[in-house]
């Protein structure tokens, strides 16, 4: 009895070392990326914050190390495409208005962001852009050339720490996306806490639980090998657990985009990401 | 009024007990010692039980227990408490209680009820007013965990 109590102690132990989140340095192209935070005080439950890279193989990390290896690269190539070519009736481009790309760094680390009273995410500023400006259609949500688009402005803040405003005309919002976030839904009755929160680091079948962190959207899945939006993996993860997902764009997926991405102040901007 | 429902209700029980009762999902009767009755009114088929329990669409409860009796599976989970020995922890009418409605039994608990079907939110519609497994799949995990012994 003595010795089998033991050896299962020591098979726990084992367990949980070789399947919580590494302790690898994300060092991309060389710049070494804050991935392992301390958690902002407003979280209650959790101490630290990880990247979802450090929950992921060893043959998964290597690809986002190297751009010539990160198969999102070639996503935000034709993002490059899409940001100079002329479309709808005025004749414009985005690069007409935006000259530099690079003068989206920093965009990414605070959006979702309030405007006018609404909160919106870099989908609505592109097709904004888009219907007002240059008298094109919208993107949908979560369209190619939208994943294109934000992955290449993403990608200008890559490196920079996460800080959405959660406080003043934000607040409601963030309370709002906080209480979807700890909501049970779907016939097997799971909030996004019982996972992200309760269970990071642990095996669910064949996938690692990390803290379901966006600070790498879009991010490139091997699964479906193109660029993910943040509201496609929520809808995703709201049918594994058998429930109607909110629409994509819609005020639930924004508010709940707002409060998780105030769930990783901090961790650096790692757009494109690289993950299962 | 209670007691004269209770009759009545006794009594619909008893005439249909003849055909082979199912309990239905809101009529599963909880104690402090469990579900004590076969929701069938039979036994489960252990071995049928073993292939709902490792069935992605069925039971899943593999994503969450590991379970050596499965080794030829290659994914077991880690969320929850592993599941050998599990018999010895645990009587049927426990076990039954756990996989029908384990918030029953453990108040926040993560592990899905298996055999409600009402009270979640926002179902897909095509699960709407289901439960994940019927009372024959429940009694068949329950003969399959059964068998789970160590000692």
């Amino acid at each position: 009895m003595g010795i089998k109590a033991i050896t299962f102690v020591s098979a726990l132990v084992f367990a949980s070392s070789t399947y919580a989140q590494d302790s690898n340095q994300l060092n991309v192209e060389g710049e070494i990326y804050a991935s392992t935070v301390a958690a902002p005080s407003h979280m209650e439950n959790v101490d630290t914050l990880y990247s979802g890279w450090h929950f992921r193989s060893g043959e998964t990390q290597a690809l986002q190390l190297d751009d010539f290896d990160n198969p999102g690269m070639v996503f935000i190539d034709q993002g490059i495409d899409l940001f100079g070519k002329v479309d709808g009736s005025e004749g414009k481009s985005c690069e007409s208005c935006h000259e530099n790309v690079e003068d989206f760094a920093g965009l990414r680390t605070a959006l979702p962001r309030v405007e006018n009273g609404e909160l919106v995410a870099m989908e609505d500023l592109v097709n904004e852009c888009r219907t007002e400006r240059m008298g094109a259609d919208a993107w949908k949500w979560s369209s190619t050339n939208m994943t294109a688009m934000t992955g290449l402005i993403g990608f200008q803040s890559r490196g920079m720490p996460m800080s959405v405003k959660i406080d003043g005309d934000a607040a409601e919002f963030w309370e709002k996306g906080k209480e979807l976030y700890y909501t049970r839904v779907g016939q097997l009755d799971m909030a996004c806490s019982n996972c992200h929160e309760d269970n990071y680091g642990v095996m669910i079948r064949a996938d690692h639980l990390s803290q379901g962190q966006i600070n790498g959207f879009p991010t490139y899945r091997l699964k479906n090998a193109k660029l993910n939006s943040v509201h496609a993996r929520f809808k995703g993860c709201m049918s594994n657990i058998r429930a109607t997902p909110f629409k994509e764009g819609g005020n639930e997926f924004k508010a709940l985009e707002l409060y998780i991405a105030s769930r990783g102040q901090g961790l650096a901007v790692e757009t494109p990401s690289v993950r299962n | 009024m209670k007691y004269l429902l209770g009759v009545v209700l006794a009594s619909g029980f008893l005439t249909s007990v003849a055909i082979a009762e199912t309990t239905s999902p809101s009529s599963v009767k909880f104690t402090d010692d469990g579900v004590m009755a076969s929701l069938t009114g039979k036994a489960g088929d252990a071995k049928s039980g073993r292939s709902v329990f490792a069935n992605r669409k069925l039971g899943n409860c593999l994503a969450c227990h590991i379970n050596s009796d499965l080794s030829e599976q290659s994914f077991h989970g880690e969320v929850g408490p592993p599941m050998d020995g599990v018999a010895d922890r645990w009587s049927e009418a426990e076990l039954r209680a756990i996989v029908a409605n384990s918030k029953v039994i453990f108040e926040g608990t993560i592990m899905p009820a298996f055999y409600i079907d009402a009270g979640y939110e926002r179902p897909l519609e095509k699960f709407a007013g289901k439960s994940i497994l019927s009372a024959e799949q429940v009694e068949d995990v329950v003969a399959y965990l059964l068998t789970l012994k160590e000692e």
